[in-house]
């Protein structure tokens, strides 16, 4: 196809936290200077610029794009905001290989930005214009309602309860002790996540991610730009995104079909043919613990409906066969949605470089997948990495 | 990376509190056609009704009705009418309100669900409440029909149906 090869050479992150002081712009920023940083590059190496941020109904600023481009470094370059909701972060570097791999541009810089805590009472009140306007709306729906109607379906169609979903709130809280950006680490367990407050069952309070601030940066870059840059690239190997149908409701809920169609086409291009004993490391999109078991069977890293029992014997975990969020997730690092999907990549590239300190999975992983997902139950972007 | 400790400054809950409000409130409000397809549904809704629309390019009778087929891209054929029954294909039981505040106390739970309709194909599925049920005795396949309001007091809403109950 005449594509060209695309590395990372440098990540940034900013803590994420319930609320910072810092406006949008600052976070931007702080995460893009320091991907520049780590890259050892300046602005003025920097061809083109991409923003990935969720609803502007979030910061109540219109035009976001705009509003950051300037702590983005995108002043007087070109700039290109895009939005697929939580599926936004892992689309980021999907539209920066488009700039690079089309052999338009040399070099990407790629921010994403959330700051979801500006919206009151709660910013999951800025979802309520996602629901059809004549035919929903009327009803008084709320996000947690769908998880919660999404849960029940998975939960039924295999027969799982919901200590078997609790497991992966655990585990992921967990291996965010290790995250320096982590918002809600700790040590809990099944018992704590049964007895959070019931929210819509079967959801409860400990089985969802929390609303964050935060921004992540990656800079990317051509093959022959890499090699003069680092002697450590990571290759965006297979890209694939894919959206389904707004009609929800009409769609049977317990598998993510649009997450397949995504990840067969990253895995095409990558060359997977079997990803579940290809792929080392996976940062599935966990902004609810079923979630990530839900995008484990979408991803097929395993059977539908078996995903619940990898985590049970230990196979997700940091030291286990296929680790799955060793970050520790949206459920523990935070869940500022567009900056979610950016620091599951950046966590691939720290893995797959054996940089990730305290969180290295061990035995010198090559391959890694992240996969974000949003809208009305509806986008899946994937990205799979390599050395 | 290139810092050990991070950027980002996080507000305690006291200083969360303590921040300054601006207010603005404009007078915004939004005014949306319900379309061809939509409009239709509406009406017959009033009429104590549920109207879909079938494609006979993949054979489907799809509710909400729309006047061109996302599979086929190709316009849809005819109205028909379906059953005011169906089944559960999921549920929960939910105590928050649509801005994430609580239902009070004395609140019942609501039991938001995708019923699919008798009469539309497979799948085909709306979402809309359970009411005059137990929570605890709702199951995924129980069978419910519509509970309309009275026809005065219908306006051509999608909560002319208070409600699905089993039956």
């Amino acid at each position: 196809m005449g594509l060209r090869k695309v590395a990372c050479v440098g990540a940034g992150i900013t803590k994420f936290v319930r609320r910072a002081k810092e406006t949008g712009r600052e976070l931007a920023w702080e995460a893009a200077k320091m991907a520049l940083d780590n890259a050892g590059m300046t602005l003025a190496d920097i061809d083109c610029v991409v923003i990935g941020s969720a609803p502007d109904a979030f910061d109540g600023v219109h035009m976001k794009g705009e509003y950051l481009a300037d702590g983005s470094g995108g002043f007087c370059k070109p700039v290109m905001r895009h939005f697929v909701g939580g599926g936004t972060g892992v689309f980021s570097p999907i539209h920066a290989w488009q700039h690079i791999a089309s052999g338009k541009f040399e070099t990407c810089l790629v921010v994403t930005e959330e700051k979801m805590s500006s919206c009151f009472p709660a910013p999951a009140g800025a979802f309520i214009t996602i629901f059809d306007h004549t035919t929903e709306q009327p009803l008084g729906p709320t996000l947690i309602w769908i998880f919660a109607l999404e849960m029940n379906r998975y939960m039924q169609r295999y027969g799982l309860t919901e200590a078997d979903i609790a497991k992966v709130s655990v585990q992921n809280k967990f291996n965010a002790i290790d995250h320096p950006a982590a918002q809600l680490p700790g040590k809990i367990t099944v018992k704590d996540v049964l007895n959070s407050e019931v929210l819509a069952w079967p959801v409860k309070r400990l089985d969802i991610s929390p609303a964050s601030d935060g921004a992540a940066a990656i800079v990317l870059t051509s093959e022959h730009k890499a090699r003069r840059i680092t002697d450590k690239p990571v290759w965006v190997s297979g890209v694939g995104w894919a959206l389904d149908t707004a009609y929800w409701a009409t769609r049977d809920l317990y598998y993510p079909q649009y997450v397949e169609k995504a990840a067969r086409m990253a895995y095409e291009m990558a060359g997977i043919r079997e990803p579940d004993k290809e792929i080392h490391i996976a940062e599935p999109y966990d902004p609810f613990d079923y979630k990530m078991l839900h995008h484990m069977e979408g991803l097929l890293l395993c059977k539908r409906g078996e995903a619940a029992k990898l985590v049970a014997d230990g196979v997700t975990a940091r030291t286990g066969r296929l680790p799955c969020c060793p970050s520790g997730g949206a459920l523990g690092v935070g869940n500022p949605i567009a900056a979610t999907g950016l620091m599951k990549i950046i966590e691939l590239f720290l893995q797959l470089r054996g940089e990730a300190g305290k969180r290295q999975v061990p035995g010198d992983p090559r391959i890694g997948v992240a996969q974000a997902w949003g809208d009305l139950m509806q986008v899946g972007t994937v990205v799979v990495m390599s050395r | 990376m290139s810092k050990e400790i991070l950027p980002g400054t996080p507000l305690s809950s006291e200083e969360f509190e303590k921040s300054i409000t601006i207010e603005e409130h404009p007078t915004l409000e939004y005014r949306w056609d319900d379309g061809i397809a939509i409009g239709r549904y509406l009406k017959e809704l009033k009429e104590g009704r549920i109207i879909a629309r079938t494609c006979c390019g993949c054979n489907r009778t799809m509710l909400p009705p729309r006047m061109f087929c996302e599979l086929c891209y190709r316009p849809t054929d005819e109205w028909a009418f379906v059953e005011d029954t169906g089944v559960v294909n999921t549920f929960c039981v939910t105590r928050v309100n649509w801005d994430a505040s609580r239902r009070g106390p004395d609140e019942p739970p609501l039991i938001p669900a995708v019923v699919e309709i008798d009469g539309a194909s497979k799948g085909m599925g709306i979402l809309h409440l359970l009411g005059e049920v137990d929570p605890k005795k709702v199951k995924i396949g129980m069978r419910v029909k519509a509970v309309w309001k009275p026809k005065a007091q219908r306006e051509g809403k999608i909560t002319d149906i208070k409600y699905f109950k089993p039956y």
